[in-house]
This record gives C-alpha cells, structure tokens and sequence, in this order.
C-alpha cells in the first residue's frame, strides 16, 4: 500500500469519533430520502400493479334506481370500454356481542362469475353462490376483526328485514384498500366492512329488480373522463344520479392517493433540509480537520507532493467518510421503509406490500451526499493548498485580539478573565463561531418542523371531533324525513339532545373550475355540529349565502361576496347562483355550509332532515344500541365518542414511537455539530487551556472555558432554530395539505420547548463529553508541543 | 572531499534576494539584498541570530517559499521565473529538507514516512537503504510517537537524502535536541555529504557547529555579513557544544 494510502486509514481511523458523527448526519439525510421514496415507490407501484390486474374502474356514479337497459346507453358513451352495473346499500349489522351496531357498505356481484371491473380477490374460501340468497363474502379485514370465518354467520338488516347470512369467503379488492365508513376519516375495521352478495338476493332485499343503483365504468385509453362523466349524469339524471366521479372522488382512492402526495412531499421537503444541514456541517468539520493538517500538507508541499495530489489525497479521505454515511443512510432508509411499509399495511389492505426499492432515491441521495462531503472538503483543502509551503509548515499566525465594546461589556459585568476568554474567542472567529451557532440552529429547526406535524395533527383532531362535531352518534335515514322525526329520535333511549341534519350533493362551479362537495344545513342555535372561522372558533350561520372552507375557496378562486354557481344534483336538480358570504376553517374533508331556512327556501320544501345528531346518557347504551339496529329507518350510524377514544389512544400510542424517531435524528445532529466543535477547540487550544492549568486552574475551571464557549453558542442558536424551524414547518404544512386534509400552520409552545430541551441537553452532554479528555491532557507534553 | 569555490561550479546563485513579510507599519524585511553562491558537493554553515534571515534565506532556496524581489538560479535554471508546478517538481526532484521540529506524519512507520517521498521520486534508494545509512535498521516499524527526538530526526534525514538529492537543506536540524543526540545527527549529515557528495546548507546559531563546515555564511539584518572559508573542517564529535 502506498504510503499516502496508509496515512488515509489511520488517519481515518485516529479520527474515528469525527468521522462517525458527520456520517452519521449524512446518514440521516440519505435515510430520509430512501425512506419516503422508497415508500412511495413500493406504495404506488403495488396499487398500479393491483389496479391493472384487478381492473379498478376510471369512473363511479350512483343513482336512486336505474333501469338495468340503461346499461346498454352508458356502453355506447363515447369513451367507454367496459360497464359494471351493481347494487350497493349502507346497511346496519347485529355482531355477536358487539353492543354497538356495526355498518357495511353491500355491493352485489354478478349473476353469474366475477365481476368485469373492480375484481375482488378471494383471500380465503369462496364467492357466494348466486343461487343462495344468504350467502356472502366478506371484507378480509373486517372478517379478521370480528373473528368471523367461511361457515360463521352474522346478522345484518337489509331492507328494513333483519336476515341471517353466511360467510363462503374473505376477499380483498382494488376499491376497498382504505376503507372507512362515510363522514368518518379512520378505518375501523370491526365496525365497518364490505359485503359482497350475488345480485339477485341483492336486488331482491333492497326492491331493485332488474334495476341498479351504482355503475362504475372502465374508459378506452386516451378518453375524456371529464366528458364521460358529464353523459354518464346526463343519462343518470332522470333516475336520481348525484354526479358521477372519477378515480380522485372515489373515497379509498383519494385516501390513498393523498398518503402518497404527503410521502412525495416529505421525500421533496425533508430530505434537502437534511442534505443541506449535512453538508454544512461535513463543510465545517472537514474544513478544520484539514486546517488541523496545515503542517503536515506544508510538508507535503515541501517535499515535491504536487497540490492535485494532496487535494486527492484530503477528498479521498471526505469521499471515505461520505460512502460510510451514504451506506449507512441505505441501509437505515431501506430498513426503515419497510418498516413503514409494514405500518401502512395496517391501514391499507393490499394483498401484498413488498419493499421496493427505489434506484433512483439511492442514485440521488448518494449523489447528494457524496457531493455534500466533497463541496466541504474541496473548499478547506483549497484554502490550505494555497499556502506557500514554509508559511504551511509554521503554526498560523498568533490571532490579533483587540479591545472592544465587548472589553467594556466585560468590565461593565465584571466577568473572570476565564469569562472574558469565552467572550474574546468567539468575538475574533465570528465565521466559526455562526457555522457552530447555525448547525445547532439546524438541529432546532428539523425537531421544531418535525413536532409540527403533532402540533397540526392535535388542531386538526381537536376542530374536527371536539370542536366541529360534538354529539356522542350521528344516525344517518335511510332518506330524507320532515322535522318530526326529531322528536321520534328523543324517543330513544337515554338521548338527552338531538338536532337536524341535512345534507345534499352538490356541484359547485366557478368559471371553469369547479368541485363536487356536499352541503350542508344548519340551523341558527345547532350546538352538535358547528362551522369555525379562521380563527378556530364558532361562527354563527349567516342567514343567506354559502359558507365555504379556505382550501374549498381557494381552489375554486372564489372570494366572499363573490357568486358561486350551486346546482343541486338531488331534487330538485336546479342550478342556483350564491354568494359566498364567509371562508371558514375545516381540516378534515370539504363541504360547503348554508343556513337551514336558506337551503329550504332555495329547493322550495318544508325543511328535511337525512341525519341526526344526538347526545346521550352513557347508561341507556345497550338500549339505544338495540333500539337502532332495528330500525329499519336508520341506514348507518356514526359513533362519534367511540372515534374520539379510539383516536386518541391511537395517536398516543403513534406519538411516543415518532418523538423517539425524530429526537434520534435531532440528537444526531447536535451531537455532530458540537462534539466536532469541541474536539476542534479542544485540539487547537490544548496549549492554552494546558496553560491555565499550569497556572493552578482546576480541571472544572479550565473545562469551563471549553464547555462554556459551546453551551453560549448553543443557547444562542435556540431562537434562530425556532425561527428556521418556523419556516420549515410552513413548507411542510404547505407540502402535506392534500384535498382531504388540510394541515393548519401552527407551532405550540411545547414543540419549542420540547426542541430546545432536546438540542441543549445533547449539545451539553456532548461537551462534557470532549472535556473528560480534557482532563487526560498531559500538562507537561502539551505545553512542549510547539506553537 | 574539500571543494569550494575555487574548484566547483555553482549549484545555487542567488542575486539581490529581498523578502518582505506583511505590510504598511506590520512591514518586516526578512532579507535585504542578499547575494551568495553554493557550489557543488560544500557543507555550509548558515550562522546568525534569530530574526537574522536564515530561515527566509534556506525556504526561498529550498523552492518553499518565493522571493519578493531578486533572482534565485539552481545551476542554470532561474527559480525565481518557475510557476507553482515547476517549483513542485524542482523540489521534489532536486531538494531534501531537514526541519528543526522533524515534521513527520504521526500516522506514518520510519519506513512509511520515507516511503512518502521515494513513491514520488525518480531513482530513489529503498527506505530502508536510506534508514540503514541513519543507523536506524532496528526502528523500520516505529511510529515516531514510539522514537526519542535524535531517532526521529534521522528518520526526517533518511527521508531527505533517500531521493538522492542534489542538495540538502537543514534548518536547525540539531534545534530541539541534547547535545549527544545532536552530534548523532551532525554525523549523519556529514556522512551523507561525504559519501554522496550532496551539497548540504544547514542552518544554525550554535557557534561551535560552524567547525563541521568547509564554509560558513554569516547572516545578520537580513544581509550577508561576512563568509569564512575553513580549510580543516572537524569531525562534529570533537565538536564543543
């Protein structure tokens, strides 16, 4: 081995501590990167994969009753290549020992064979036979959460009539990967499942005989779905159509879709900051390491080593620990994603998740890394190869220390000389001293953007289930009902408050844009259910115009006062011209809002309702439960209270396991920062603080020069954290808002605490960390060392 | 071997050499106008007290350092005209230095850190040629934290001479020693002038090392002050410290 190469080795290993804090921050960039795309990839990959193979449909649309001929009209659409007509109801399941009432969505199955479009995939057992009336398959999920397998039985109340069904078999399918039961954003699934049964038992238990009340259509490549649907409600229209949807407005679709923008957007979003911080820091610390190395390049210099050759010399060493950070960063990102893999697997249902890995995250995170290291290292060896190499071999010149304000400031306070030592050193390297400063502020600023996302999740949790919707159940009609029907509802047992509620499907359209959206009634008094203002608090109902919410506004281009063209796509199927009277605040979901009286005088009929809302006494639970599921009038219900639990105690549970990753990469990067800092100082000023101890300074005293200096450069950094971490946390709420969640900018007291805590006390330890070899320093030999 | 000026040609000619370090009033004139000439196969002594101009001297001639104004010839090549890169090859071809404080690379063996420069050169000796000459056969695997000072500074000698330099430039290389390890080492480089004729300048304020020379510099002010020719050099261990 050549001698140069034998140099870098040991070197590398002398310097093992250094090295493997910058890689480990590089790490953390690269495993970002490989660990959202990575996610990404395998996510989107899998689900086209399983569309392709499974036939997921372009286009959804449902109506009232549609005549089974239609079928033949909706294949002749221009456009369109394959047309599965269905049945598909909410129903209201009894579960053996399950107190609460279940739901399903029911969608029917072909006379005869599979499905053309959306093809189930049988996991377990098999289809339903046609000619059984009782048989069903069910959701795998579902099934898997209520113990149920091919053979068991379960109750459930189709068309009014409770009837006893059959499993044959669990399936899994294209439309149902998230599956969540309407006006709720979380699966759950014991409480919310697909049930697939032949078409002809459907039809018979819901009265739609050679009828259909869902079609989902498959378009020839290159098809306008935009002019699909519009023929698709033209023809729909006369049998209660209430507007069909492409794939971004079929639930699980848009669900899944916005999981992977918010993962596209973090593998955008944090990974740069990362790769940013990173390569500062490689730049600083590589850059003193080098400077360390003046003598001995000067040597180099002296004795015929060409400057190509000692910059190649120093980069192969930055390249050393940059493929170390870069390996390391894989192997973790990989590991992680699948990982995260696995927890979508959770909440997805795919019929198989298998890790892909992502080239183009580990071509592009080890460009960037290695290009990071070798920025840092080409800048600092520049600076030394440019010496001549006599002036190299001499120490650096003595700095020049000059009085100043700080000197007064000094006297001013009467600070210790060891004080004014501090003061002094970062007063006459103010370069070094902001490059220390902003990497711990880099530090704060990732923990501060990262807590965010708990920050605006809480808001977002809060708004929706505590403070927008308050009752404890929402039962949902099978349709609409006059007002008296409250008073049936405070019928029930143990409901203590009940109030109206009512909502329609609507388009709404401004200029080219435009949106479907339902919306939603509400009276002047309603305290269960509640509209915020910006500000996050109750609006009262004005008594004319829309209220609409920020996002719904903003991609509409509309602006109060402005008109909004309203057309009803339920009777009675007019166009109307609104203003917009007010943008409100909604995180979850987007609906428009309008005063009750308004809405009914608009559609001309005695105020309805198709929902109500309920508060109840915990006691009558059982009662009310039983009382629901035979209700042959109530076709779902919400379980708000159950929702808020279980939400809570899932997000504490997530949250410890988050905290604990990103205080991990927050400690990381502290730790890099300052333990490099520290060591450096503790190198270049060895013969000093040696001095001081010559002098009789105790150990304690003499540390404190060095831990001193840091710990004011930390504290320092905190509020310039704060601030970048602002200004991330706005990107990443920027980046993370998708159609169905809008994530709210807000940073609370406790994520600043929380991250400042976390980077002072690494920083500390850190610190204390390099003073223990400040305690091993041999006086005597330091002071020999030359100057 | 006794050469001197009347029986060699020149190996360095140096006209009106000035160095000026800094500016305005930090403004230090290291040379002021030094001439001098070298001549093949001579042992030199540069004398003179501290701040006297050796150092600035032996850097510029050594190719470490440049002149501000003044021209510099090595044979019959004008240094003070070559870029950077020339200046590399010169010493990497012709030069070997030995400093006071040794600079060698910690995390290098005795062997290694010749190697350092015989992996450069163009016909240089093994490394362990060149540390056998330095008496330092046994030390091939020490690091130089596991070497006393004297064995150290054979090793930076065994690195210099170990390309089979035209000359060899010494500053203070007996600076940070005892006495006895000092002879040692005078030893050394008086042997290695004698067997391969390498022309050595070597710097020091030790007024009895200029008996070692067939010729002494005296430098004071950053100006020759006078030349001694000394016809009967001694051996550096009869040498009085």
């Amino acid at each position: 081995m050549r001698a140069l190469d034998a140099k870098l080795l040991r070197d590398l290993r002398r310097i093992w501590a250094q090295s493997l804090a910058i890689a480990l921050v590089l790490a953390c960039g690269v495993a970002v990167l490989v660990l959202a795309h990575g996610t990404q990839t395998t996510l989107s990959q899998t689900r086209d994969a399983y569309y392709e193979r499974n036939r997921f449909a372009d286009v959804f649309a449902s109506a009232t009753r549609a005549p089974e001929q239609l079928t033949e009209e909706i294949a002749r659409i221009d456009g369109v290549a394959q047309v599965q007509t269905r049945i598909s109801k909410q129903v209201i399941l009894d579960m053996e020992g399950m107190v609460e009432p279940a739901m399903a969505r029911l969608v029917s199955l072909p006379v005869a064979g599979a499905p053309v479009l959306n093809v189930p995939l049988v996991r377990a057992g098999r289809l339903p036979d046609p000619l059984r009336p009782d048989e069903v398959a069910l959701s795998a999920p579902f099934a898997r959460a209520n113990d149920l397998r091919a053979g068991d039985s379960f109750r459930a109340i189709l068309g009014g009539r409770m009837r006893e069904l059959t499993v044959t078999g669990l399936l899994l399918s294209p439309e149902f990967i998230y599956t969540i039961s309407p006006g709720t954003m979380i699966p759950d699934d014991r409480r919310f499942g697909i049930i697939w049964m032949g078409r002809a038992a459907a039809a018979a238990a819901f009265d739609l005989e050679g009828a259909f009340n869902d079609v989902a259509l498959r378009l020839t490549r290159g098809a306008s779905v935009d002019a699909v649907i519009a023929a698709l409600d033209d023809l729909l229209a006369p049998y209660g159509g209430t507007g069909a949807q492409g794939r971004d407005g079929q639930m699980s679709h848009a669900f899944l879709q916005g999981e992977m923008d918010q993962l596209a957007a973090i593998a955008v979003v944090l990974p740069p900051i990362f790769l940013i911080v990173s390569a500062f820091l490689v730049n600083m610390v590589l850059g003193r390491l080098i400077a360390q190395e003046r003598a001995q390049i000067g040597l180099m210099k002296a004795v015929g080593y060409r400057t190509g050759e000692i910059g190649w010399h120093y980069l192969k060493m930055s390249a050393g620990i940059g493929v170390g950070g870069v390996l390391l960063g894989w192997g973790v990102g990989f590991w992680l994603s699948g990982l995260m893999t696995g927890l979508y697997a959770q909440y997805f249902s795919f019929p198989y998740l298998v890790p892909v890995p992502s080239t183009w995250a580990f071509a592009v995170s080890a460009a960037m890394g290695l290009a990071a290291v070798l920025v840092g290292a080409l800048r600092a060896v520049a600076r030394m190869v440019r010496l001549s190499p006599a002036e190299a071999m001499q120490p650096p010149a003595p700095p020049h220390f000059r009085r100043g304000w700080a000197d007064r400031l000094g006297e001013t306070l009467r600070l210790r000389q060891t004080s004014m030592m501090i003061l002094r050193s970062i007063l006459r390297w103010p370069g070094r001293a902001a490059v220390t400063l902003l990497g711990v502020a880099a530090s704060v600023s990732v923990l501060v953007a990262s807590f965010f996302s708990f920050d605006a999740m809480d808001v977002v949790i809060d708004e929706a289930f505590f403070q927008t919707n308050r009752q404890d159940v929402t039962l949902v009609l099978a349709s609409a009902r006059g007002t008296d029907v409250l008073q049936d509802a405070l019928a029930l047992p143990g409901v203590m408050q009940v109030e109206a509620g009512f909502s329609t499907p609507v388009r709404l359209s401004a200029g080219p844009r435009e949106d479907l959206v339902s919306l939603e009634a509400h009276g002047p008094g309603d305290q269960l259910v509640r509209v915020l203002d910006q500000s996050g608090r109750a609006v009262a109902m004005p008594p004319q115009g829309l209220l609409l919410p920020d996002t719904l506004a903003a991609e509409l281009g509309v602006r109060p006062g402005e008109l909004l063209q309203v057309e009803f796509l339920a009777p009675p199927r007019e166009t109307h011209m609104i203003p917009v009277s007010a943008v409100t605040r909604q995180s979850l979901g987007q609906a428009a809002h309008m005063s009750r009286a308004a809405l009914f005088e608009l559609m001309r009929v005695a105020p309805q309702v198709n929902r109500i809302n309920v508060t109840f006494d915990g006691h009558a639970l059982a009662d009310l439960y039983a009382r629901v599921k035979e209700t042959p009038a109530i076709s779902g219900v919400l379980l708000w209270s159950d929702l808020r639990r279980q939400l809570t105690a899932q997000i504490e549970q997530n949250l410890l396991t988050m905290v604990f990753a990103y205080s991990v990469l927050g400690i990381l990067i502290t730790v890099g920062v300052v333990y490099n800092a520290a060591r450096i100082q503790l190198s270049e000023r060895a013969h000093e603080l040696a001095s001081l101890r010559v002098l009789g300074f105790s150990r304690a005293e003499v540390g404190f020069v060095l831990v001193g200096e840091i710990m004011v450069l930390t504290l320092a950094a905190v509020p310039v954290g704060w601030v970048l971490g602002y200004a991330f946390a706005a990107l990443t709420a920027g980046g993370l808002s998708t159609e169905l969640v809008s994530i709210p900018l807000v940073v609370s007291v406790r994520t600043y605490a929380t991250a400042a805590l976390i980077v002072v006390v690494s920083a500390l330890v850190s610190a204390l960390m390099v003073r223990r070899r400040l305690d091993r320093i041999d006086i005597v030999s330091a002071l020999k060392q030359k100057e | 071997m006794s050469q001197t000026e009347d029986s060699g040609k020149p190996v360095y000619r140096a006209v009106g050499l000035t160095k000026v370090y800094g500016s305005g009033a930090a403004e230090v004139h290291a040379l002021r106008g030094v001439d001098l000439e070298l001549f093949e196969g001579e042992r030199v002594v540069l004398l003179g007290a501290s701040g006297s101009g050796k150092s600035t001297l032996l850097n510029i001639l050594g190719a470490l350092d440049t002149p501000t104004a003044g021209q510099v010839f090595f044979r019959d090549r004008e240094l003070t005209k070559l870029s950077d890169r020339a200046l590399t090859a010169f010493r990497r071809d012709h030069v070997g230095f030995v400093f006071q404080f040794y600079n060698l690379v910690p995390s290098l063996t005795a062997r290694e850190n010749v190697a350092l420069v015989t992996e450069i050169a163009r016909a240089p000796m093994r490394p362990e040629e060149a540390l056998e000459r330095v008496g330092l056969s046994a030390r091939l695997d020490h690091f130089p934290a596991q070497m006393s000072g004297g064995e150290q500074q054979r090793v930076a000698i065994a690195r210099a001479i170990a390309k089979r330099p035209d000359v060899l430039l010494c500053d203070e290389p007996t600076g940070a020693l005892d006495s006895k390890t000092g002879v040692q080492v005078l030893e050394v480089l008086v042997s290695v002038n004698e067997d391969l004729g390498t022309t050595t300048a070597l710097i020091t304020h030790n007024m009895a090392t200029r008996k070692i020379a067939h010729r002494v510099i005296h430098l004071a002010d950053g100006l020759v002050a006078k030349v001694e020719r000394n016809d009967a050099p001694v051996p550096p261990a009869q040498v009085s410290w």
